[in-house]
């Protein structure tokens, strides 16, 4: 088993996949030679030719838009958009054409497809080069939205999300392409959608969290640890369609909630953890279930360490629901 | 608008030119009546749809030139990303009027399970009819990726996109056009220029000099055709694709149409479109052309046009009882589909609407098929 970065990861489930299946094709802006802006893509086209794994014009409709024709013709695409902040072109055709196809076609056609995209702060980005924009996607019935935080899922989730039949949007922490490393078993191996992973056991209370935020969440239970407080962390992995059982079952451990996320907070996904959980087992509840996000504002440059949540903030939640 | 004239193939006096039109005697004649089938299904939509049976139609009368004359120019193992105005593109490839209608109700077997508007047909057999979607353009792209697999596999396949002269204006005729030219893919893009997009004329929508010259900037050739000679488009799209099956890359066609309806059964174009405009494109009536020329064939008779409109109307009146007599979607069609297979939380809430309807005496058999 080799030990990998997070990026490394993705490029190996990509070098896995296009080994495995010759329908499988990678493109994108600058993913050909050069290899993606975050070298996701590295060495594919050297190793796979340049009609397996290529540059396209510079236009997220069009990379989606061909996307969906050649995943309904039997090709099994997997497209880059280089940031997730530049996919709003392309909304369209995920929310309106990838999303409803299987459905207005009675199930005549299909676009079993992989959209992949970094998101998220911490690169000192700015507006447009930090977002999170999981809420929009996750309110569209037939979109799968996934999001690794470990190098181990973010093949095998990109492996299983590549293999499965409907469209999936793979968010990826482009804060942890390269601050995380583990192991990652060779070959082909996936790990299952819609299932949550328990990273941590405890008693006292639960954090619910995913991508960029579980090592902020880890270091915070760390601490929390220090001070008496037991913290029980799931990350989220899949998160539409949820694990809903898994996250009742989180909550239930405690009783005690804490929901992490770095996109604003009002509509976000935090939101639509706390109501799964009040609508469902109000009666296990023991504090109000605290959020902890963005700020309801564009995202910042210079200041983004005041915007994201850090580790201090999410213990002070820690701290407020253990306590209450 | 443009200053090139459109290619025509039937003359004035009914002649062909070139005379060998590129298609037998009972390929003409399976055009003509396919364009005779069309009418009968718009004139029945529209009487279905006045009469509250049906919700929405589009007509197609002054199109179906355009429609017919380039769906004869391509093969079944072709396909086909059509608009929700092209008809007689199924109707010619063999796609049964009780197929359509059943989608103009709705019905339990609509092909697309009733869960889209009349008109959004979507068909796999005999030919790949993609699903219709109603935002503007979308489909333009996708026709590129599906020729891209084409490609991929060497197949000698080619792909028609259809749209009208408002949809040059979306982002996907740009980014579909702008593609298909990088990749050289084997797609025609048909843009049917029935000159209004619901109440806009051509002029808001382009300053260009039509938009056959478009295919220029994208690296293709652009041919401005005349949309009322059947003839004229079949050769113009037997061009372009045979260019496409040989690696010669996509083409843009202009077919220079009009609308003789309104937009839909919701629209009433006699606000908007100017009165001497219909009479003009009233002479040039593309059925009317068509039998010129097969009358000079020798191939047509008033007579025989008053059987096989008789047919077409026996069709179309079978079709339209069909659907009738077919029952509504089962409640589960709201939930299947979404996925490959049914969600833990899809599961919970189809069974809940299945307790509401059975709770109010909605429910009706075949909805107890849930949970799947």
């Amino acid at each position: 088993m080799a030990t990998l970065t997070l990026i490394q990861a993705v490029n190996d489930a990509l070098r896995t996949a296009m080994k495995n299946d010759p329908n499988v094709l990678v493109f994108g802006e600058d993913v050909g030679p050069k290899g993606g802006v975050f070298l996701a893509t590295e060495g594919l086209t050297k190793e796979f030719g340049e009609k397996r794994c290529f540059d396209t014009p510079l236009s997220e409709d069009g990379i989606v838009g061909a996307a969906i024709g050649m995943a309904v013709n039997g090709l099994k695409p997997v497209a880059e958009i280089q940031f997730q902040d530049f996919i709003f072109p392309a909304f369209d055709q995920i929310v309106s054409e990838a999303a409803k196809l299987r459905y207005r076609s009675g199930g005549q056609y299909t676009c079993p497809m992989v959209i992949r995209t970094p998101y998220g702060g911490g690169i000192r980005g700015g507006l447009y080069h930090s977002q999170s924009g999981e809420a929009y996607f996750c309110h569209t019935p037939g979109l799968k939205v996934v999001v690794p935080s470990t190098p181990h899922d973010a093949k095998g989730l990109l492996l299983a999300s590549i293999q499965d039949p409907d469209p999936v949007l793979f968010l990826e922490p482009k804060a942890l392409y390269r601050s995380v490393k583990g192991e990652v078993p060779e070959g082909n191996y996936t790990v299952d959608l819609s299932t949550l992973r328990t990273v941590r056991e405890g008693k006292d209370v639960t954090v619910i969290c995913y991508g960029a935020m579980v090592p902020v969440c880890e270091r915070a239970a760390a601490r929390a640890a220090e001070r008496g407080i037991e913290c029980h962390i799931v990350d989220l992995r899949t998160l539409y369609p949820l694990d809903e059982d898994g996250v009742l079952e989180a909550a239930k451990r405690t009783g005690r909630v804490v929901v992490v996320h770095e996109a604003p907070r009002f509509c976000g996904y935090g939101g639509e953890i706390s109501a799964l959980i009040a609508e469902n087992i109000i009666e296990y509840i023991e504090a109000p279930i605290a959020r902890v996000t963005g700020f309801d504002t564009p995202f910042p440059n210079t200041l983004e360490h005041h915007y994201m949540p850090d580790e201090r903030r999410v213990l002070d939640a820690i701290e407020h629901v253990a306590a209450y | 608008m443009t200053s090139t004239a459109p290619r025509t193939v039937i003359q004035p006096d009914g002649a062909a030119k070139p005379r060998d039109v590129g298609l037998s005697d009972k390929e003409l004649i399976h055009a003509y009546r396919t364009m005779l089938r069309v009418r009968a299904f718009d004139e029945t939509c529209l009487k279905l749809q006045r009469s509250g049976r049906i919700g929405f139609s589009i007509p197609n009368r002054g199109v179906e030139a355009t429609q017919v004359g380039a769906a004869a120019a391509l093969k079944k193992t072709d396909w086909l990303f059509p608009s929700y105005r092209d008809f007689g593109m199924a109707l010619y490839h063999g796609i049964s009027a009780e197929a359509m209608m059943h989608n103009m109700y709705g019905d339990a077997l609509d092909s697309a399970k009733g869960r889209q508007m009349p008109v959004h047909f979507s068909f796999t057999d005999p030919i790949r009819f993609f699903s219709i979607s109603s935002p503007i353009g979308t489909h333009i792209v996708q026709a590129v990726g599906a020729a891209y697999a084409m490609q991929y596999r060497k197949e000698k396949h080619v792909v028609l996109a259809s749209f009208g002269d408002g949809g040059t204006s979306s982002l996907g005729f740009h980014s579909g056009l702008n593609f298909a030219g990088v990749w050289k893919a084997p797609v025609i893009f048909l843009c049917q220029n029935n000159q209004w997009a619901i109440s806009c004329p051509s002029e808001k929508q382009t300053a260009s000099d039509g938009y056959a010259v478009k295919a220029e900037a994208y690296g293709m050739p652009g041919v401005l055709v005349d949309g009322n000679d059947l003839l004229a488009v079949h050769q113009a799209v037997s061009e372009a694709a045979e260019r496409a099956r040989k690696g010669g890359g996509p083409t843009l066609i202009e077919a220079r149409t009009f609308r003789m309806g309104g937009h839909s059964t919701s629209d009433d174009p006699t606000k908007y479109v100017p009165k001497a405009m219909v009479a003009e494109w009233e002479k040039k009536d593309p059925v009317a052309r068509f039998e010129k020329f097969l009358k000079k064939r020798k191939l047509w008779t008033e007579k025989q046009r008053e059987q096989w409109y008789a047919e077409a109307m026996a069709e179309v009146d079978a079709a339209s009882k069909a659907a009738q007599a077919t029952p509504r979607p089962a409640l589960e069609t709201i939930f299947s589909d979404v996925y490959a297979t049914l969600p833990a939380h899809l599961r919970r809430q189809g069974q809940q609407a299945f307790d509401i309807a059975k709770r109010h005496g909605e429910a009706e058999a075949g909805d107890g098929a849930f949970p799947l």
